[in-house]
């Protein structure tokens, strides 16, 4: 292998989802996270002797709504099967999980194809004491049983990813659309949306999959990125020194920024795959296809793609207000006050957004109506766009109707009557300088003048008809 | 009173001629008193049975419960050392569901080590005896659940049946017991051993008995998601005749190696008495009977060596090697924990799941398990019920078959076809072999237990076996 040689990486992703059911995967329990340890536990998810699992209804319902989502095929009967390993966090020495007939195949979102989406319990929290965090070299380990047994959905992609911004874009992507879907808290820090990467890279140009490796766990979608980077990085360097990728599990370690291996392949697990003999096949009713996409919304990419076709917004305010399903609710409801202009419907809803933080604006104390009313008086001229920002700040504060507002308090803007061209020639008057600047042709002096005047009506002059008055009172 | 069947003691309590609280106590202290080593827990004196209701149809008629069924609160053991002094916090709903019919927990019973055996010997517990014989073991796995219904120290009790753990004890003691349709009797709170066969059932000393019992055990459970509703209620039998029966009988597979001659002596007596009966006898085949052990002897493997992964020493049971890092703690407890035959299938059945080995054997047993449904299936088409001896030998000596597994696996050949397709049968006594117990079994298509209980019912009559007296 030549130096020359460039390079591109072929990614896919595994990511599991912790599903928003009220209760677990295979038992009554309730779902939790933060309450203490070792509560929410029953003889099913502590996997005692003679305890038997029940499939959670609604996490079938929710693994067919991502289904319908990203357009899987969804399958009539599907199966579980256990698979088999052993780890303190796993209390049968086997995970209930899909192996070769899933709820959901195929499908794509955005330029990502998904192979499959299947439905299978989420194992225990473990947490090391000791100084390495991990469980070899830990003092002890403790278990909280609370998230074990928690409904997971995983959805694997096909290696279409081509680097690892398109990853954290993707997975933002996903992110957005699992929690419009109403699936998911997709939370990262409380590991309610986890995410796995395999790995390879091949000549720009060849077709082939070479040997990938898994990067486990990544936490967060900064840290995918920087862990996707470093591991492409090394795959490079390896293949440009000689060498071969070895299939293994790897693991990033964000502070260091290092890669180190878990397991090789060799040391894999063999899982040893059987059919749940617990469970019967789920069938998938015409019913329960029904209740799933009843509940299906209109998702972002789709919602962005009408903003911009039909409404004329830009593709980044389009996929602002779409990416968030309450800005884009609050936006619709703007819009269905009489003849509000869209594109300036757009540009309240994200001055306002921008003003309430993370939070849901039909929660605020400014109605559509009132937003509606706003957009309405700065088109028609009666106030300006510092006086709509003002008004916007009262109405976040207090609520009310923006006319009573600018009435209040004489926000009202100033046209081209006596009172603004009496305001221009004081403002000539007090500075003299600049006016003998703009007499001599540089209009870029105007500074000073404009600023006189705003001070002088507290903001509710036009500053183009403030121009215009200069020009006219000066001669030009 | 030890001398009345269950169902005469209900009858009994019923009249008011005996308390439900007298009755307990008689048993609970021929409990205490066993001799046979057939128990691992007896309930404990003064013990007062739960209040049930006037109506409850049990009446107070104490029960013996295999240890293999969780029980709140009793030590429920499964026969295995890694189980040691365990006490579940929940009762398995058959228990349960047994308590409020009005039959109260007696004892729990000595079992083989998570039921796998045909002997009893792989109980962590010690051995039980047969009462017939006590050089003798009593069969298993429910060994002790049929030496103590023999020995009349339970009026009845629970065993469970995954390959013949309920049917064959029962012939080597000369008691019934009846193996239903997979799916008829929850399996939630009984200690798994191999998922797709486990099924609980009563051994009695009488067919009426377990009808009887049967009757109040079946239902769907909404904890156990392959259980299902039975068609039917279970009708105490009153047959006396066989006209119009046909009765299959495998002639091939009897003529196998290994089958005692006084085996078949009293077998060839009991089909010649059903024909007497109005029976037409009728031969059949299973063409792939002969491959029901091997496939067996992978499913059942494979599923117990998933089902035994949950005894790791981390949360209930034996944990040894804890002080030295997880991998010591996982192979010490179960080194120490798990007896010679559960290893033995756990390595067995993990060899048949491996990656690359999984066609050719789990794969493969699978496909013969439905060729063997698909053959009783067509014989179901010919005849009601087919007939065959419950197993090859009379009870055998303790210790005699331990150095040979495969002579004891051997022994479930003709009760395993029926295990594989989920289909009822019964093991009633019908005769003596050199003074011990021969069992005949019946069986049937799905959920046709209440035309078994009635053939046997008529057979029972006929064949007038003289049970073990009672002492």
């Amino acid at each position: 292998m030549s130096a020359d040689v460039e390079y591109e990486p072929v990614i896919g992703l595994e990511i599991h989802v912790q599903l928003k059911t009220r209760t677990k995967m295979f038992c009554g329990c309730e779902l939790s996270f933060g309450d203490p340890p070792n509560i929410h536990v029953c003889p099913v998810c502590l996997g005692l002797p003679g305890s038997l699992p029940v499939v959670n209804a609604r996490a079938i319902h929710l693994g067919l709504m991502i289904g319908m989502a990203v357009g899987s095929e969804l399958a009539p009967r599907s199966i579980f099967h256990r698979k088999n390993y052993f780890y303190p966090d796993l209390p049968k020495g086997y995970q209930i999980s899909q192996f070769d007939l899933p709820l959901c195949l195929g499908g794509k979102l955005g330029d990502v194809r998904i192979h499959r989406v299947h439905l299978e319990e989420d194992a225990a929290k473990l947490t090391h004491v000791g100084e390495s965090g991990r469980i070899h070299g830990s003092d002890s380990s403790i278990v909280d049983y609370n998230r074990g047994g928690t409904p997971l959905a995983e959805i694997v992609t096909e290696p279409d990813v081509r680097s690892a911004e398109q990853a954290r874009e993707w997975l933002n992507m996903l992110r957005v659309t699992l929690r419009q879907l109403g699936v998911s808290d997709v939370n990262m820090e409380e590991g309610s949306l986890r995410c796995d990467a395999n790995i390879s890279i091949r000549p720009v140009g060849d077709t082939e999959l070479h040997t990938k490796t898994e990067l486990k766990n990544m936490n967060s979608f900064r840290y995918i990125e920087r862990g996707i980077h470093a591991e492409v990085a090394r795959q490079i360097e390896i293949v440009r020194s000689g060498g071969k990728v070895q299939g293994e599990t790897l693991h990033f370690d964000p502070r260091t920024e290092r890669i180190t291996s878990l397991r090789s392949k060799e040391e894999a697990h063999d899982y040893r795959y059987f059919p749940e003999p617990d469970l019967v096949p789920i069938t998938i009713s015409a019913e329960m296809l029904d209740a799933a996409r009843a509940e299906v919304p209109e998702l972002p990419t789709a919602r962005a793609e009408r903003y911009a076709s039909t409404l004329g917004l830009s593709d980044d305010a389009a996929k602002l207000l779409a990416d968030r399903a309450e800005l884009a609710a609050y936006f619709e409801s703007v819009l269905e006050v009489d003849s509000v202009e869209p594109v300036a419907a757009a540009n309240w809803v994200t001055e306002l957004a921008a003003r309430l933080d993370e939070g849901d604006p039909a929660g605020s104390k400014v109605e559509p109506r009132a937003l509606a009313s706003l957009i309405g008086l700065l088109s028609s001229k009666a106030i300006n766009v510092g006086a709509a920002r003002q008004v916007l700040d009262r109405l976040v504060a207090e609520g009310g109707d923006p006319l009573a507002i600018v009435e209040a308090e004489g926000l009202g803007a100033i046209g081209g009557g006596d009172e603004l061209a009496d305001a221009v020639a004081a403002a000539i008057a007090a500075n003299p300088d600049v006016a003998e600047k703009i007499r001599d042709g540089n209009m870029k002096a105007i500074g000073p003048i404009i600023g006189h005047v705003m001070k002088a009506t507290k903001g509710r002059a036009d500053g183009g008809e403030v121009t215009r008055l200069v020009r006219q009172q000066l001669g030009l | 009173m030890i001398e009345l069947s269950a169902k005469q003691l209900a009858d009994a309590i019923a009249r008011g001629d005996v308390s439900a609280a007298e009755a307990f106590e008689t048993y609970r202290a021929r409990a205490a008193a066993d001799e046979l080593n057939a128990y691992t827990w007896v309930a404990p004196e003064g013990t007062t049975a739960a209040p049930m209701s006037a109506d409850a149809p049990l009446r107070g008629v104490p029960l013996g419960v295999k240890d293999l069924f969780c029980t709140e609160g009793v030590p429920s053991q499964a026969g295995s050392r890694i189980l040691e002094g365990y006490l579940p916090p929940y009762t398995a709903s058959v228990v349960q569901r047994l308590a409020e019919a009005g039959a109260p927990l007696l004892a729990k019973t000595n079992q083989d080590e998570f039921a796998m055996g045909s002997s009893n010997e792989n109980s962590a517990y010690g051995p039980t005896r047969n009462p017939w014989d006590r050089e003798r073991i009593p069969g298993g796995s429910s060994g002790g659940s049929a030496a103590a219904v023999a020995a009349g120290s339970a009026p009845w009790a629970l065993g469970t049946d995954t390959g013949g753990s309920i049917r064959q004890p029962a012939a080597m003691c000369g008691i019934v017991g009846l193996k239903p349709t997979y799916g008829s009797v929850s399996r939630y709170g009984m200690i798994a051993f191999a998922s797709s066969l486990d099924q609980g059932g009563p051994l009695t000393r009488d067919v009426t008995d377990a009808a009887l019992l049967y009757g109040q055990m079946i239902g769907q459970d909404p904890c156990d998601s392959t259980s299902l509703a039975h068609p039917e209620t279970i009708a105490l039998p009153t047959a006396e005749r066989l006209d119009g029966i046909r009765i299959g009988v495998p002639r091939a597979d009897l003529a196998a190696d290994g089958i005692e001659p006084g085996v078949i002596a009293a077998f060839d007596a009991t089909l010649q008495r059903a024909q007497e009966l109005g029976a037409e006898l009728v031969d059949i085949e299973l063409p792939h009977a002969e491959h029901a052990l091997a496939a067996y002897y992978v499913i059942a493997p494979a599923e117990a060596s998933s089902n035994l992964s949950r005894f790791d020493g981390v949360r209930y049971g034996l944990r040894h090697g804890g002080d030295e890092g997880l991998m010591a703690m996982y192979t010490h407890t179960r080194h120490d924990g798990f007896g010679d035959e559960v290893k033995r299938r756990i390595l067995i059945g993990t060899y048949a799941l491996s990656s690359g080995y999984y066609d050719a054997y789990y794969g493969r047993a699978q496909q013969v398990r439905t060729k063997i449904a698909d053959d009783f299936r067509a014989a179901f088409g010919r005849v009601d019920l087919i007939a065959t001896p419950t197993a090859p030998t009379t009870a055998f000596k303790l210790g005699e078959k331990t150095a040979d597994p495969l002579s004891m696996y051997l022994g479930d050949l003709f009760t395993i076809p029926y295990s594989l397709a989920g289909l009822p049968a019964i093991s009633i006594p019908c005769g003596l072999s050199d003074g011990l117990p021969v069992g005949f079994q019946l069986g049937g298509p799905a959920f046709s237990e209440n035309r078994i209980l009635d053939a046997a019912h008529a057979l029972e009559q006929a064949i007038g076996f003289e049970p073990l007296e009672i002492s």
